[in-house]
């Protein structure tokens, strides 16, 4: 009884929260472009997406910010881990309270105090603020994945390739960095979703004319979406799930990845 | 491994794209146009029309902050249950919706909330009275839940998996029933995951103006919407930066009750 009643919430719980989408999945499909009316079975909407020049380019802009960011952000913030590792508590809480604010502070408010400062600046708003912004808020969710993980390790086995004769970054590499990988590539992967689904930063730090997928869908509301954002929404979520599914599916080795 | 010095190249970073960055925010805040100090920008949100703005703001999302947590705790508990070593499988579930865009996930509740909507015809179809729920306080409250849920699911559930199960035995050996063991063990010892749920599903509830925008078709307006619309429509930086500080002081205190309970942010995420 207690059981059932676990497993109904559960359902409960899944549906509200993949609701929507399976929303989003059957308009793809739509004929018409009415939101509350069927008009039929249809692949138009895929065919369209691929002719659609200012969503493949927003497409393209949105993959290249996730991807860059995400990258520096995990280049930066495993280095900061292995910093802030070796230092004292004062310093430490310090760095580790401001590397906290971002992620805490509400999106509006990173957004518009970036955009004010790049303004204040002279620095144009473009691909590339939204880029630095990205990279700002990714960090912390890096450094979340790391420390952990560097927390865990036993410095000995380091020291004892040290003492092998091994050189500290060969070291680094070959002892350091396998230990680290799991919590490094959830990071990435944590910072490529985040910068994947954000809009509010995005949207005041961006310049005229450059798009990202969210920026185009909000400016598309009031004039009522076309269906091609459905579509390829529809594609990257399914692309996702069954990549998500591969991985683990393979059991136990593979099942850190995306901790 | 490693030196002090690694972490330099971040702190520049951060010192850069945020500490700056908010300075600039109290620097327009706190000024007028000739650049002398002012307190007018924050003390416009003494009229009438702001002021209701952060209330109702204010209201809302502590409205969406206890139904999260009402909805979240037995769902982690169910999911901490099913999945002692497959961590994997709930962040599966909860990231893998962020890869639809948030945006069009939220416009698909209008779909399903709307007067002729999914959710009318299903009601419909069962004879039951139709619901007219978009464009109101009610809408946004479900599209404030919706989106933020996840951030208070993750944090609880990261906590209840570190309770050893030896705490839970060593109550019911000491003769605590269930309801004893969850309220004055497994409640308690849940609190940093808590806290963290609670600030990170009330920060962001209470500066959207996303979900307004969409769920409450602009007739509803929150303290974001006042803002975003200072910034973009009405070009006025420094009234809504004066905003934003009064925003931020809530910010603030969400964030020192944080630090309390979570010191390193570990239980976030």
């Amino acid at each position: 009884m207690k059981n059932a009643m676990k497993k109904i919430y559960l359902i409960l719980m899944l549906f509200y929260l993949y609701a929507p989408i399976l929303v989003l999945i059957v308009l793809s499909f739509n004929e018409a472009r009415s939101r509350v009316v069927w008009g039929g079975f249809s692949l138009k909407w895929y065919a369209d997406l691929f002719s659609n020049e200012t969503v493949m380019s927003a497409l393209r802009t949105t993959l290249i910010i996730a991807f860059v960011s995400a990258f520096v952000a995990t280049v930066l913030g495993t280095l900061a881990c292995l910093g802030i590792n070796r230092m004292k508590k004062a310093p430490r809480t310090v760095v580790m309270g401001m590397n906290n604010i971002p992620m805490m502070n509400a999106d509006i408010v990173t957004g518009i105090s970036l955009m004010l400062c790049f303004m204040a600046f002279g620095v144009t708003l473009s691909m590339q603020t939204v880029l630095l912004a990205h990279i700002t808020f990714n960090v912390p969710y890096v450094i979340l994945s790391v420390m952990p993980k560097l927390k865990q390790m036993e410095g000995s086995t380091y020291e004892a390739a040290l003492d092998l004769g091994a050189s500290p970054v060969y070291a680094f590499f070959k002892v350091v960095m396998p230990d680290l990988m799991p919590g490094i590539l959830s990071g990435f992967l944590m910072a490529f979703t985040m910068s994947l689904d954000d809009f509010v930063i995005t949207h005041f730090t961006t310049g005229a004319g450059v798009n990202t997928l969210s920026t185009l869908v909000y400016s598309e509301v009031r004039r009522g979406i076309k269906p091609t954002l459905y579509a390829l929404s529809t594609l990257m979520f399914v692309s996702v799930l069954v990549l998500l599914i591969l991985i683990n599916v393979r059991p136990q080795k593979k099942r850190d990845v995306i901790e | 491994m490693g030196r002090k010095s690694f972490a330099l190249p971040y702190i520049i970073w951060m010192v850069g794209f945020t500490v700056i960055p908010l300075a600039m925010i109290v620097f327009y805040g706190l000024t007028d146009r000739t650049g002398a100090f002012t307190l007018s920008n924050v003390a416009q949100i003494m009229t009438a029309e702001h002021a209701q703005a952060l209330w109702l703001s204010v209201g809302l999302s502590v409205v969406s902050t206890l139904i999260c947590l009402l909805l979240a705790y037995p769902l982690a508990m169910i999911l901490k249950g099913i999945s002692h070593s497959q961590n994997s499988l709930v962040v599966f579930i909860f990231i893998l919706p962020m890869w639809m865009n948030s945006l069009l996930r939220t416009m698909a509740w209008q779909t399903i909330l709307s007067n002729q909507g999914v959710l009318n015809a299903v009601l419909g179809f069962f004879g039951l009275p139709a619901v007219r729920i978009i464009n109101t306080a009610g809408a946004i409250v479900f599209g404030m839940v919706y989106d933020f849920l996840p951030f208070m699911v993750l944090p609880i559930y990261n906590v209840l998996i570190k309770i050893g199960q030896d705490k839970v035995d060593a109550a019911r050996d000491l003769g605590a029933n269930g309801m004893q063991t969850f309220f004055r063990v497994i409640f308690p010892m849940s609190m940093p995951g808590v806290v963290s749920g609670i600030t990170m599903v009330f920060v962001p509830s209470m500066t959207t103006f996303v979900i307004s925008n969409l769920l409450g078709g602009g007739k509803v307006l929150l303290i974001g919407n006042v803002i975003e619309q200072a910034f973009t429509s009405g070009s006025n930086w420094r009234l809504g930066s004066g905003l934003s500080l009064v925003l931020m002081v809530f910010i603030f205190i969400s964030m020192a009750v944080l630090a309390k309970y979570d010191p390193e942010g570990s239980n976030v995420i």
